[in-house]
């Protein structure tokens, strides 16, 4: 974009529809701890493709925003990826220095945060903070990076973006700061939205309207979002596919509506029974029992096997990998189940 | 008010366990222009015993301070409470004592709401130590202890143990059988289960509803996932900027909202129906919820709502009901009609997610 007065957000040329953007192969992330090393992430493997959403799901501490963070960049000093790739776009992020990644990934990848709040900073103005990413990758001065600030802030629907781009983050209400969140990952006209839990901290008439302006923004420029969440509901509305993750591995992938209608791995059917809408009031829910495993005492062999109801010998001795079960699905069960595999009703 | 005749209050099918009138709270805060706060604006609710009244509602519209008010952590500034018929204000030392072992209180956030240093007995059996008369001896209390850790599914071995040895969802069991060490007639649940897993959620959801199998005991049950209050609730009262906008039972409300804000809440929450069957219309409301500082005139929704006219500006709307429908109420000049909510979309339909899952039962 060569002028400030073009409009902050169009549809890439370069982009079509579809088209892989991410690719993320086999991604390992460790954690440095005094009881030793943990794997926080084991062999994840995902893509995301332009104008279409990919939920990651999963429950707290299964990996999904260390999945994220990792992709971004962004985990924290005791975090490594010591395995995989992370392929944006054609290159690897994985073998870019820094200083090459900071300049390649920075404007092809934005990131929003589940907590807007904290993601801000709280002794700058909104408009300083947009600014940012126009003056450092496109050299703009201070003033012509303000003038694109308001005007990115029109394009998320804040009202009156003129007078309150010199406000503070705590002087917007929660829905305001997440808009402008999402400004700020969109400004540079990004291929990958990755958005972390981006309505959790919001009421539900909220998040109705950022879920929207999220879908405005994947549809009018290609945008290709990762969508992070605990939220079964949210990921049967919003996503194409999803990757189910549990203690660190993916467990099930596929489109949701597949996924969700006839789940194979047990976890997934599990999540889905416990969803307190499908059974008469007052009916008991079929809860998995027990929690997930501490990441320090994950066990040999499968990930479920301490909550799985078909769990076998083999389970315990071998974990399995993610195959192909069907078109664009894939499962990690040695019993996958099928519409023919009834045990779970009975359990 | 005219319509009295109405309101659920009035003509309960159960005889009230608690029974609310006209509650209004105001908090004065510091600071220019109108520094008055509703907190709560003539709120009208009742609880039947053993039943569960689901409280719904965004942040800010005032279901904790209506919370608080029953459990007598605030003072209300006019109405009454009435706990079978006996108004706690009026109580003092002893009988307020006693009065106070009837109605507890579960918290949302089980990692904030225990104390680190005390042992989840020492939690558990803290109540006893200011109702001395409830279990007088050590043996008493400590046969009761064993008992309400079994009763919530912990074992009774862990009682030495510190809270953080604990999952979230055990924590929220612990929570719970603090609540029920005074043998209560009502527990206020102020979203006990958001802060949870889904996988724990739905164990947390089961033993509340075996409790109360069990034990007769009433809820309030505030929370804002509608899918779990439609799960638990046997009537649902929506709160909108200090008021109860509309109350009925559970069906009545999701399936039939009279309110267009309960209908734009039921439509702006997502389904997990996957069939694709029936694309939704859904309702998204303008803006936010307007300042409690300062409360539009008229109807309070009436800035966001997309059939205000100008009566809803001049005039607060005051409870009405359809003749089909004499207890499901709703403040509203202009309620939803079937033909509104066929057009937007219907609410939560828990038949579609059974559908879902058809192949497989």
């Amino acid at each position: 974009m060569s002028t400030h007065t073009q409009s902050v957000s169009t549809a890439r040329e370069d982009l079509t529809e579809n088209e892989v953007v991410l690719r993320v192969t086999g991604l390992d992330v460790d954690i440095r701890t005094p009881k030793g090393v943990l794997r926080a992430v084991n062999n994840v493997s995902f893509e995301a493709r332009a104008g279409r959403t990919l939920a990651l799901l999963g429950e707290s501490g299964c990996g999904k925003s260390m999945t994220a963070k990792a992709v971004a960049g962004l985990l924290d000093p005791v975090a490594d990826v010591t395995g995989g790739t992370v392929v944006l776009n054609g290159t690897d992020l994985a073998a870019l220095s820094p200083k090459q990644r900071l300049k390649y990934a920075g404007p092809e990848l934005g990131i929003v945060f589940q907590d807007a709040l904290t993601a801000l900073n709280p002794v700058y103005t909104v408009g300083t903070q947009l600014s940012e990413a126009f003056r450092i990758h496109q050299k703009l001065s201070a003033k012509a990076a303000k003038v694109k600030a308001i005007e990115l802030m029109r394009h998320v629907g804040i009202p009156e973006p003129e007078s309150r781009v010199d406000s503070f983050p705590h002087q917007f209400s929660g829905g305001m700061r997440q808009r402008i969140l999402i400004a700020m990952a969109v400004a540079l006209n990004p291929r990958l939205l990755i958005a972390d839990e981006p309505t959790t901290a919001l009421d539900v008439t909220v998040q109705a309207q950022i879920m929207k302006l999220l879908r405005d923004l994947r549809t009018e420029s290609h945008l290709a979002v990762v969508l992070i969440t605990h939220d079964l509901a949210l990921v049967a509305e919003e996503a194409d596919t999803v990757a189910v993750m549990y203690a660190g591995n993916v467990v099930e992938t596929g489109p949701v509506r597949e996924v969700f209608g006839s789940p194979k791995h047990p976890y997934t059917r599990g999540l889905l029974d416990s969803v307190p809408a499908d059974v008469g009031r007052g009916a008991d829910l079929n809860s998995i029992a027990g929690s997930p495993p501490e990441l320090h005492r994950i066990p040999e062999g499968c990930v479920y096997q301490s909550r799985c109801p078909l769990v076998q010998d083999v389970c315990r001795a071998i974990r399995p990998a993610l195959e192909a079960e069907g078109a664009g699905r894939t499962v990690a069960c040695h019993f996958a189940l099928t519409t023919a595999n009834k045990e779970l009703d009975h359990v | 008010m005219s319509d009295a005749i109405l309101t659920p209050s009035a003509v309960a099918p159960t005889v009230p366990l608690l029974d609310v009138r006209g509650l209004t709270k105001n908090f004065h805060v510091p600071g220019r222009g109108n520094n008055v706060l509703c907190a709560l604006d003539k709120i009208d609710l009742h609880v039947g015993r053993g039943e569960t009244l689901g409280l719904v509602g965004e942040s800010g519209c005032g279901k904790s301070t209506l919370a608080r008010t029953l459990l007598m952590l605030e003072q209300p500034d006019e109405g009454t409470i009435r706990f079978e018929g006996t108004d706690p204000f009026g109580l003092k030392g002893k009988q307020l004592l006693a009065w106070r072992r009837r109605v507890q209180m579960v918290f949302q956030d089980p990692f904030a709401s225990l104390n680190a240093r005390m042992t989840a007995g020492e939690i558990i059996s803290e109540p006893w130590a200011t109702h001395t008369d409830l279990y007088p001896t050590k043996k008493a209390r400590a046969a009761r202890l064993n008992e309400l850790m079994e009763i919530v599914g912990l074992r009774a071995s862990d009682a030495g143990k510190s809270p953080q040895e604990f999952s979230g969802g055990q924590r929220q069991r612990i929570g719970i059988a603090r609540a029920l060490a005074l043998n209560p007639d009502v527990i206020v649940l102020d979203e006990p289960v958001s802060a949870l897993d889904l996988s724990v959620q739905a164990q947390v959801l089961n033993l509340l509803n075996d409790l109360q199998k069990r034990l007769g005991v009433a809820y309030i049950f505030i929370s804002h996932d509608l899918s779990v209050v439609r799960h638990v609730a046997d009537r649902v009262a929506v709160m909108y900027l200090g008021r109860i906008v509309e109350t009925g039972t559970t069906e009545q409300v999701f399936d039939r909202p009279r309110h267009p804000y309960t209908a734009a809440l039921m439509s702006a929450s997502p389904h997990l129906d996957v069939t694709g069957a029936t694309p939704r219309n859904r309702i998204v409301l303008e803006g936010e919820m307007p300042s409690p500082l300062d409360p539009p005139s008229g109807c309070r929704f009436r800035t966001r709502c997309w059939k205000a006219e100008d009566v809803c500006a001049t005039t607060a709307p005051s409870g009405s009901s359809s003749a089909a429908e004499p207890l499901h109420t709703a403040e509203c000049h202009f309620p939803m009609t079937t033909e509104d909510l066929k057009s937007a979309g219907s609410p939560i339909k828990p038949k579609n997610a059974v559908n879902l899952l058809a192949p497989l039962q």
